[in-house]
């Protein structure tokens, strides 16, 4: 029983860490890289190690995304629109590629 | 050409770490050290917490060196990212559902971060989680109303006491046992709030000193001007 929701986890942590990568959103990737530190957490919870399931939980999965947010809106980076992270990205078409492409297309 | 050089980095580099992990005995520790903390902490400094027992305790120098990066990162951090011109516009007020919130969430988490501070020695957690949580707390409040801030002189002050505190108590042992840092103030009954001697001191002092350190960064990164859209 205890496997399968460790396994469960790991599962919800590479896909959130993909996430980070592929998403193109910077507030959305804040959101996910939060979701590692969170499982994380709760494989160091099932791991019998309290102390370091709390410094994980608080630095981890809080404070950093916390300080990854401040970043972005100090560097003017903080948007909730769709796909916005305004830098061409290997695996996802931003915005502004996609609408060019119909444009030639059209 | 650069994407196959990378993907072969990448390569040797997985087949390295497989090639040293398949020789590691996973869940065999080879030193015995923990055996020992774990035979020896308890009688000797009175703390149920073994973990504090070892950071505060035996391993309290790197504590106060992990203090010390901490406090460079945290002013590095605010001197390039936490710059204010004079007339920059501030963010405006949160609305409903975040101020009833953080009016329902400062004070639990407030009394989470005391409490994890004060029974370091007895329960998980410590100073440096503790200091955490209270500084998040403090920071949801800025949240809500960024006009108002938070005082920097006395962030400043409590941030240096707490700092000077814990040195001062390393020197105090230093000149009573002759170790830098050395427990004292004997071991009391374990389990009590009032035991494991000058632990639950340390442990406040680490606390009140990350606490005040992450809320004045928070403070510090959320005061500076957003760029112009």
């Amino acid at each position: 029983m205890l496997t399968w929701i460790a396994l469960l986890v790991v599962v919800l942590m590479l896909v959130s860490a993909v996430a980070v990568l592929v998403l193109g959103n910077f507030v959305a990737a804040v959101a996910a890289s939060s979701v590692v530190g969170l499982g994380l957490s709760v494989l160091f919870v099932m791991l019998q190690a309290p102390d370091v399931a709390l410094t994980e939980a608080a630095v981890g999965a809080g404070l950093s995304g916390v300080i990854l947010a401040l970043a972005l809106r100090r560097l003017g980076l903080w948007h909730l629109d769709e796909g916005d992270r305004g830098v061409a990205h290997p695996l996802v078409p931003t915005a502004k590629a996609v609408s060019k492409e119909t444009d030639s297309h059209a | 050409m650069r994407n196959i050089a990378s993907l072969m980095f990448t390569g040797g580099l997985v087949f390295l770490l497989l090639v040293i992990g398949a020789q590691l005995a996973f869940g065999h520790p080879g030193m015995q050290v923990g055996a020992e903390y774990l035979r020896v902490a308890g009688p000797e400094l009175g703390a149920a917490n073994i973990v504090t027992a070892i950071l505060a305790g035996y391993r309290g120098f790197d504590t106060l060196g992990e203090l010390s990066i901490l406090f460079a990162a945290a002013t590095a951090a605010s001197l390039v990212l936490g710059h204010r011109r004079s007339d920059a516009r501030r963010d405006p007020t949160g609305g409903l559902i975040l101020r009833a919130g953080v009016e329902l969430l400062f004070p639990l988490l407030v009394v989470v971060g005391v409490f994890v501070v004060l029974h370091g020695h007895l329960t998980p957690g410590g100073g440096f989680q503790g200091g955490v949580v209270l500084a998040a707390a403090f920071f949801l409040v800025m949240l809500v109303d960024p006009a108002r801030g938070l005082d920097h002189a006395l962030i400043g002050w409590i941030e240096g006491l707490a700092g000077a505190a814990y040195i001062l108590i390393g020197i105090w042992a230093l000149v009573e046992t002759g170790e830098f840092l050395a427990p004292m103030l004997g071991t009391g009954t374990m389990g009590n709030i009032l035991s494991a001697g000058t632990l639950p001191l340390l442990s406040v002092s680490i606390g009140l000193k990350v606490g005040s350190e992450l809320a004045g960064l928070m403070a510090n990164l959320s005061d500076a001007e957003a760029r112009d859209q």
